[in-house]
C-alpha cells in the first residue's frame, strides 16, 4: 500500500490502522437473504487482507443489494442505478492507491447498467465488481430481471418469462474481464476466498455472487442451488484455459458450477494510462502554472 | 473602425478549415484582432463550408457582416456568397474551374482570375495544392506580408517536412505574385499592428481554462460541438497532467467525472445537448451527494438530433431544470474565448467552493469559433490548492461529511483519509451519510431531519449567487435601447452597438456571465431604469426573458429571437433596434 493516498496525508484519526469492519447502521436486507453472506465473505476477505479502512471504497448503485456500503465502515458510494461502475472508475483514476469494490444486484449490473459492465472489462480497469445475483427485481417487489429463468412467473411476467437470460459468466468472459468467478451466499468461506483473491488480482474481477431472494423469487431458492451447484476447483477446471472456461459457463441447470472459471494478466487501464505513470493523480500537482508551451498552439 | 473580411468557400473535403486556420493565424500574428467563423455541415465530403476570418486593430466580436476578399474554389461558393461582397470587394477563382457570369457580381466589385490549378501543376498534379496558390492570392489581397503567410502556412504541417510543404510555401508565392501582377490589394487590405495575438476557439479556451483551473479528468463522449475539448485535451494530456477518458457513453461520462471528483480530483465532462439530456440523473446525483462537477454544455440547434453543425441558445431551460427535485447549481455563460477560459476557472472554483455541479453553457458559435486573446488576457499561475484538508468536527471525534453549517457547505474528506470515512449517498442522507430515505423515513425526526437537509443544500444557492459574476452592463448608463442578451449572441450585439454609435444611437448591453442563480438586486438595478429593451437570444421562446421574468417580474416586450441555426450578424440586430427605436 506505498501508494496509497494515506501517505502523504496528515493523520487526523486514530493512530493505529484499523480494517473495514461493520458499521453503526443494520443491514436492512430481509432475514434470510442471500446478500448477508455477500457482506460476510467481503467483510470476511477485508480482513484477511488486512487493508486499511480507509484505503476500501465500496461503490454501489440501486436494489436492496446496493445498500451494502452503509452496512461496512470504509468509503462509499451508493449512487444511482446502474452506474456504479463508472462511479468506481473514476474514483480508481483519481486515485489509484485505492481499493475500488463495486457491489450490486443483477438488475443494476446486467439490466440498466449493463453497457458499463462490458466496457470496465475490455478496459480491465482494476475494480473487484460483485453482484448478488437473485434473479429478481427485489426493491420494486418481485419483477423479471435479466437472469430471470425462461417461464419464470413474476409479477412483470405474469405468465413466465419469454426471454433468455443472460449469462454472465459467458458474457464476462466474451468481454475481456481477466477474473471470472461464481460464488454462492450458501458458502460464504468459499466466497469470501474468491472475494480476496478478486480483490488482489491485477485487473478486472468479476464475482457472480448466487444470492437468493427469499421474499420474492421462489424459484431459485437456497435449496435449488445447493441441489446443483458444484466446486470447479474439485472437477479439475484449469482457471487459465479460456475455451474450458467457455464451456464451463454454459453450465445452467442439473448442475451449476461455482469458483474461479478464468484468471488472465493483462495490464491494466491504469498501467496504460501515460499520465497515471507519476502516481495517483490525487497526488500529482495541479494546474499548469509556467506551462506556457501549452500556449503553443495558439501562437 | 478599419476591419477586413475575408471569406473562402468549397465543398468539405476541400480544405476550407485549414485555409481559414491559415489567415486567421496570419491575422493574428500581425497584431490585429480576429474573429473566425468555420460554417460547416454534418457531412464529411461535399455540401459546402466556409470560413469568414474578420480581422481589425481593434477586437471584434462576430464574423461581422458581407466580406471583402471572397475565394469561391466552387461554383456553388460565387453563387451563394457572391451579393455578400462589400463595394471594392473582390472574388478569387480559377476560370479552369468555373465560370462567373460578369452580371452576377455586384456594382462596385471585381473578380481576379487566378488559374490556381496551373499554378499547382508546376508542382504536382494532386489538385489539393491549388489552395496553396488561392490563398496565396488571398494574401496579397488581404495586405498580409507573404513570409509572414508562408510561415503560417509551413506551421499548419506541424513537425512535417519535406517537398509537400515546400510546395505549399512556393505556390503560395506564385498566388501571391500573380494577384499583385493583376491585381491590387482591397481597399480595406490590412497593416501589421503590433505584438501577435493568440488565437483560439471557445472550446480551446474553456480546455486551457480547466487545465488552469487545476482540472486533472475530463471525460467525455464525442458530441459536436463539444468535441474539440476533449481532443485539445487529450492532446495536451502529459504535459498538462490531465487524464482523459473517451466514455462509452454520456452516462459513463458523467459519472466518472462525479467519481474522480469524489475521489480527490477536479474533474469535468463537456457534452451538447443530446448528451447533456442522458447526463440529467446524474447531475442530481451530484448535487444530492455535494460533489463538485464542472459540465460543459455546448448547445447546437435541437431539438432532438437537430442541426447537428449549427448554433442555437436553446437549452437554457433544460440547464435551469435538468434534474428531479431541487438541488443547487450555477450556469456561467462566457461570450468569447478570453471569458470563456476565465469562465472555467471560476466554474472549478465555485463547483470546488459549494460542493455542487457548475454548468459552463457555451454553444456552437462560441465553441468552434476563432477570436484573438492578448498574452496579457491569460494568466496560466492560477492558485490551485490541494484538495485535502483536515476536515475535524470538533469535539465528538465523530466526522459528519453533511453537517449543518451556517453556509450549507460541510468539510469533505477525500477516500485515503484516515478517520474520515464517509457514504455519498444519493439517497436522502443524515449528516452522516446515512439513509433516512427507508427506514427511517416518515418518522417525525427524520421527517424534519430531511427538511433541515435540504435547507442546508439549497441555501447553497445564495452563496453562489454572492461568489459568482454579476450581470454586467457595457455601455452610458442612459441610453435609448438596452440589449439584454446572454452567452455567445453577446458579440454580435456588442458590434451591433459600434454600428448603432455610428449613427449617433446610444445604446448599452446588460448580460448575465451568471445567468443562474439570479443576482435579483443587480438585474433589476440595472434593468429598472431602462428606457426601452431589447431582449436578443438565440432561441424560438426567449429562454433567459422567461428566466428573468420569474425571478424578478421583469417582462421584455421587444425581442430578437432568432433559430434557424445561424449565428446573429451585427446588421440584423442593429435593424431590428432601429425598428425598436422608432417604436416598432
Amino acid at each position: 500500500m506505498a501508494d496509497s493516498a494515506s501517505a502523504t496525508v496528515a493523520p487526523t484519526g486514530p493512530p493505529l490502522r484499523m480494517v473495514v469492519g461493520k458499521s453503526d447502521v443494520k443491514p436492512t436486507w430481509c432475514p434470510g437473504c442471500g446478500d448477508y453472506g455477500v457482506i460476510a465473505a467481503v467483510e470476511m476477505s477485508l480482513k484477511k487482507l488486512q487493508i486499511p479502512v480507509e484505503e476500501v471504497v465500496l461503490v454501489s448503485g440501486i436494489g436492496c443489494s446496493s445498500n451494502l456500503p452503509h452496512f461496512l465502515n470504509s468509503y462509499g458510494f451508493h449512487g444511482i442505478h446502474g452506474r456504479s461502475i463508472p462511479v468506481a472508475e473514476g474514483i480508481r483514476w483519481a486515485n489509484h492507491g485505492l481499493h475500488v469494490i463495486v457491489t450490486g444486484g443483477d438488475g443494476d449490473g446486467f439490466g440498466i447498467g449493463a453497457g458499463h459492465f462490458i466496457h470496465a472489462m475490455r478496459r480491465n480497469v482494476k475494480l473487484t465488481y460483485i453482484v448478488m445475483d437473485n434473479q429478481i427485481y427485489g426493491l420494486t417487489t418481485g419483477q423479471a430481471s435479466p437472469t430471470s429463468m425462461m417461464g419464470h412467473k413474476t409479477k412483470s411476467t405474469p405468465d413466465g418469462v419469454i426471454e433468455n437470460p443472460i449469462d454472465p459468466i459467458a458474457l464476462a468472459l466474451a468481454a475481456g474481464a481477466t477474473y471470472v468467478a461464481r460464488g454462492f451466499s450458501g458458502d460464504v468461506k468459499h466466497m469470501a476466498e474468491l472475494v480476496a483473491n478478486g480483490i488482489q488480482h491485477k485487473g478486472f474481477a468479476f464475482i457472480d455472487a448466487l444470492s437468493p431472494c427469499v421474499t420474492y423469487n421462489k424459484l431459485n431458492t437456497f435449496d435449488w442451488f445447493r441441489q446443483r451447484i458444484y466446486k470447479l476447483e474439485s472437477a479439475g477446471h484449469d482457471p487459465s484455459n479460456l475455451g474450458k472456461a467457455y464451456e464451463r459457463s454454459l453450465e445452467w441447470g442439473e448442475k451449476i458450477p461455482i469458483g474461479l472459471f478464468y484468471r488472465a494478466e493483462r495490464p491494466t487501464y491504469e498501467d496504460l494510462e501515460e499520465v497515471l505513470e507519476a502516481g495517483p493523480l490525487a497526488k500529482q500537482p495541479a494546474g499548469i502554472a509556467g506551462k506556457e508551451t501549452l500556449l503553443d498552439d495558439f501562437r | 473602425m478599419p476591419e477586413i473580411l475575408v471569406r473562402a468557400g468549397g465543398q468539405a473535403g476541400d480544405g476550407i478549415a485549414s485555409i481559414g486556420e491559415t489567415l486567421a493565424k496570419s491575422f493574428a500574428r500581425m497584431g490585429l484582432h480576429l474573429f473566425g467563423l468555420n460554417a460547416y455541415q454534418s457531412v464529411i465530403r461535399g455540401g459546402h463550408v466556409w470560413f469568414q476570418a474578420r480581422a481589425s486593430p481593434e477586437r471584434v466580436y462576430s464574423q461581422g457582416d458581407g466580406c471583402d476578399v471572397l475565394y469561391a474554389l466552387d461554383a456553388n461558393t460565387a453563387e451563394v456568397h457572391l451579393p455578400t461582397l462589400r463595394q471594392g470587394g473582390v472574388v478569387v477563382y480559377d476560370p479552369e474551374k468555373f465560370k462567373i457570369d460578369p452580371a452576377r457580381i455586384p456594382v462596385g466589385a471585381t473578380a481576379l482570375e487566378v488559374p490556381t490549378l496551373a499554378l499547382a501543376r508546376k508542382y504536382t498534379p494532386q489538385s489539393i495544392l491549388q489552395n496553396a496558390a488561392g490563398m496565396g492570392a488571398l494574401a496579397y489581397l488581404s495586405g498580409i506580408p507573404l513570409p509572414l503567410f508562408q510561415q503560417a502556412i509551413s506551421d499548419s504541417f506541424g513537425r512535417k517536412k519535406g517537398e509537400v510543404v515546400d510546395w505549399n510555401v512556393q505556390c503560395a508565392a506564385d498566388g501571391y505574385a500573380h494577384a499583385k501582377a493583376n491585381g491590387s490589394p482591397n481597399l480595406h487590405a490590412a497593416s501589421p499592428a503590433g505584438e501577435p495575438k493568440l488565437l483560439m476557439t471557445g472550446n480551446q479556451a474553456i480546455a486551457l481554462g480547466a487545465a488552469a483551473a487545476g482540472c486533472k479528468f475530463l471525460a467525455q463522449y464525442p458530441m459536436t460541438p463539444a468535441s474539440t475539448i476533449m481532443h485539445w485535451m487529450a492532446a495536451h494530456s502529459r504535459e498538462a497532467g490531465v487524464v482523459v477518458k473517451q466514455a462509452e457513453d454520456e452516462l459513463a461520462a458523467i459519472h466518472m467525472a462525479i467519481g474522480a471528483s469524489y475521489g480527490g480530483v477536479r474533474a469535468m465532462t463537456a457534452t451538447s445537448g443530446g448528451g447533456f439530456s442522458l447526463m440529467v440523473e446524474a447531475l442530481g446525483m451530484a448535487g444530492m451527494c455535494e460533489i463538485p462537477l464542472v459540465v460543459v454544455e455546448s448547445q447546437r440547434a435541437g431539438p432532438s438530433t437537430g442541426l447537428p453543425t449549427k448554433t442555437e441558445q436553446g437549452d437554457l431551460a433544460l440547464m435551469l431544470g435538468a434534474g428531479q427535485g431541487e438541488f443547487p447549481r450555477a450556469i456561467l455563460a462566457p461570450s468569447h474565448p478570453v471569458e470563456a477560459y476565465h469562465a472555467a476557472i471560476q466554474a472549478f472554483a465555485l463547483a470546488e467552493a459549494w460542493q455542487t455541479p457548475v454548468l459552463l453553457a457555451s454553444d456552437l458559435h462560441l465553441s468552434e469559433s476563432y477570436a484573438t486573446v492578448d498574452r496579457s488576457e491569460i494568466d496560466l499561475n492560477v492558485p490551485v490548492p490541494s484538495l485535502y484538508l483536515n476536515p475535524t468536527n470538533g469535539s465528538a471525534g465523530e466526522y459528519l461529511r453533511y453537517r449543518y453549517t451556517e453556509t450549507g457547505v460541510s468539510p469533505r474528506s477525500l477516500p485515503g483519509q484516515r478517520g474520515l470515512q464517509w457514504i455519498a449517498a444519493s439517497d436522502e442522507h443524515d449528516e452522516k451519510g446515512h439513509l433516512i430515505s427507508d427506514v427511517r423515513s416518515g418518522i417525525p425526526l427524520w421527517v424534519e431531519e430531511r427538511s433541515k437537509m435540504m435547507r442546508k443544500r439549497m441555501h447553497k444557492l445564495e452563496g453562489l449567487a454572492l461568489d459568482s459574476a454579476p450581470p454586467v452592463r457595457e455601455g452610458p448608463e442612459a441610453a435609448d435601447l438596452t440589449f439584454v442578451a446572454w452567452g455567445s449572441t453577446i458579440g454580435a450585439v456588442r458590434d451591433a452597438r459600434e454600428i448603432l454609435r455610428g449613427k449617433g444611437k446610444a445604446t448599452n448591453l446588460v448580460h448575465f456571465p451568471t445567468v443562474y442563480p439570479v443576482h435579483v438586486p443587480q438585474t433589476l438595478a440595472l434593468l429598472e431604469p431602462a428606457k426601452r429593451t431589447l431582449l436578443v437570444e438565440a432561441n424560438y421562446s426567449g429562454q433567459l426573458g422567461r428566466l428573468l421574468r420569474t425571478e424578478t417580474g421583469l417582462v421584455f416586450p421587444n425581442r430578437l429571437l432568432k433559430y434557424d441555426g445561424e449565428p446573429f450578424y451585427p446588421m440584423e440586430i442593429v435593424a431590428r433596434a432601429l425598428e425598436v427605436l422608432r417604436g416598432g
